[in-house]
């Protein structure tokens, strides 16, 4: 039986979530297969022939494939599954967007953003925003799969190189069409693939005192993140949104500061490995996660905090 | 134009959601229930397309069973002009849902479909898309902004990276995110005028629609508990813990 993964990528480089869902799709299946859809995407085809676990590569180079629109990678994905039992994509906004499309395509119910694998067709997924997690068995013959990326640990690139086999078929369904991208520039790390990531929320009061993170972001390699409170109030864009309706993100390190801790927010990093939270309210609920508290006004504790690391 | 609003009757948000001690499923005796906030924010988009003078009639629907009317009735009380319940009492999985709405599109053939892109119940992010597969229409999910232009509509969607923006052919499939407006309150007058509006009941059956479930939940439990940590006195002592207890920096 074998799976076929979807690859996140942004026409130059593959996303690390690709890794993760190689690794969820080696649980079900025993032989895997990537699809590489974009424009100008080569070098994405030749990184991904890399990964530790997978015999073959998809590979299709089309304009009508480089912004990800759901009606075309939906109707391609629809085309190559014939022989495969499962078809995963990670829980990204693209995954998100074109994977429910597919299901419908396809007849089957969807596996949302799983949590774990039991068995080829037994899975774990959060639900009511991680405060419970369901165990669900699906019936359907082929199974599709979004993966919640930060529950498994991603595919290693190693020397292997799997067979590139290139695509010709191109399928534009000519009812949607890519206007404008306006991504954020960063040279710190993703927020979902950093090992460190330093969030501030609310207790922040204005944007201007992000700064106040930078310098330990700097200093620790770190991604900067936020609350939904900080983001609705105006602080920093919602691409820095941490939580339920944000990003989910589990680095090695994850520090809070001004966050009280809502259970929206503490579904987006709850499995971090080590929590530090920074609040002035001994009463935050965020202090019930954090391995450990510092009960203090941020504004001192920060720069403090910053010279000593 | 015409805009249907599928909306979902879902646990309340501010309520804290429990497994049942046998771990069959979710505990919801007496807890309270509203409409999902995605779904109100669809119907408040809605609202406001016509208020612009860009529609004319706007058709709340749900896929439920009777006491859904409750979530109807408030769409109604926020600005659409008719509700329809599609009455099962089955619990229908996104597939299900979106194989009712096409039968609810083919009949009423809306310009628009506005949803909300996930219910915070299931948390599966998945009926606008399916039903946008299932009609053949172009879809625009995670909106944070739609403008009608014309025969399209252009929609600025949020993204991983930040934002994009798309145009798609009408009519079309709409999935609303946290960002694309701050819904009203309904007023008293509104909630009064809301009870004389019409609400049609359809029997699921009527539709002939396969709403069987292809997945089953074999066991609700919670969720891995994080075990307490410590207090730290000063940032001097957390950077210590952090170098030498949890070697998480260097």
């Amino acid at each position: 039986m074998t799976a076929l993964v979807i690859a996140e990528h942004d026409n130059k480089e593959l996303k690390i979530s690709t890794q993760n869902t190689i690794s969820a799709a080696s649980k079900l299946d025993s032989d895997i297969h990537v699809l590489v859809a974009g424009s100008d995407c080569n070098s994405v085809a030749e990184e991904a022939a890399t990964c530790e676990g997978i015999s073959k590569v998809l590979y299709i180079d089309s304009k009508e494939y480089e912004n990800f629109l759901a009606e075309n990678i939906a109707n391609l994905i629809k085309n190559v599954s014939d022989e495969y039992s499962s078809i995963l994509a990670p829980a990204t906004t693209n995954g998100k967007n074109y994977m429910p499309r597919v299901a419908a395509l396809l007849d089957v119910a969807q596996i949302s953003d799983i949590s774990s694998v039991e068995s080829e067709d037994t899975f774990q997924r959060p639900i009511y925003a991680g405060n419970c997690i369901a165990t669900v068995q699906s019936s359907d013959s082929k199974k599709v799969i979004t993966v919640r990326t930060t529950a498994f640990d991603a595919a290693t690139k190693g020397s292997s190189s799997a067979e590139i086999l290139k695509l010709e078929e191109v399928n534009d369904a000519g009812i949607s069409e890519f206007i404008k991208e306006e991504l954020a520039k960063s040279d710190r790390p993703e927020l979902t693939a950093a090992e460190v990531v330093i969030s501030g929320g609310r207790g922040m009061q204005n944007g201007d005192n992000f700064t106040l993170l930078e310098g330990i972001a700097d200093k620790l390699g770190a991604a900067i993140g936020a609350s939904r409170a900080a983001v609705d109030s105006g602080f920093v864009p919602n691409d820095y949104q941490v939580g339920q309706t944000g990003k989910i993100v589990a680095p090695n390190l994850y520090i809070a500061v001004g966050i009280s801790g809502a259970i929206q927010h503490l579904a987006g990093m709850k499995d971090s490995k080590v929590i530090v939270a920074i609040n002035k309210d001994e009463d935050a609920p965020i202090f019930q996660v954090a391995d450990y508290g510092l009960v203090a006004d941020l504004f001192t504790a920060l720069p403090e905090m910053e010279s000593k690391i | 134009m015409k805009i249907l609003v599928p909306i979902k009757r879902v646990v309340d948000y501010n309520v804290k959601v429990r497994p049942k001690a046998d771990e069959s499923g979710v505990d919801l005796n007496n807890v309270k229930m509203a409409i999902n906030p995605f779904c109100e924010i669809a119907v408040e988009e809605a609202v406001r397309l016509k208020e612009a003078g860009s529609a004319t009639e706007i058709i709340a629907v749900t896929v439920g069973a009777e006491n859904t009317q409750e979530q109807l009735r408030t769409a109604l009380a926020l600005g659409a002009d008719r509700a329809i319940l599609v009455e099962t009492d089955l619990e229908v999985e996104p597939l299900g849902i979106s194989k009712v709405l096409k039968a609810i599109v083919e009949k009423e053939s809306p310009n628009l479909i506005i949803m909300g892109k996930q219910a915070i119940d299931g948390d599966n992010n998945q009926t606008g898309q399916m039903l946008a597969a299932l009609m053949n229409y172009p879809q625009a999910t995670f909106a944070s902004e739609l403008k009608i232009e014309g025969e399209k509509a252009v929609v600025t969607r949020e993204v991983d990276g930040g934002l994009q923006t798309i145009s798609i052919n009408l009519p079309a499939v709409v999935t609303s995110d946290l960002r694309l407006n701050e819904p009203r309150y309904a007023s008293l007058p509104n909630i009064m005028k809301a009870k004389q509006k019409p609400l049609e009941v359809i029997k699921s059956d009527d539709l002939g629609v396969d709403l069987n479930p292809r997945i089953s939940t074999l066991k609700v439990s919670p969720p891995p508990e994080r075990e307490a940590g410590i207090i730290v006195e000063s940032v001097d002592q957390l950077v210590e813990k952090l170098k030498n207890e949890a070697k998480v920096i260097s």
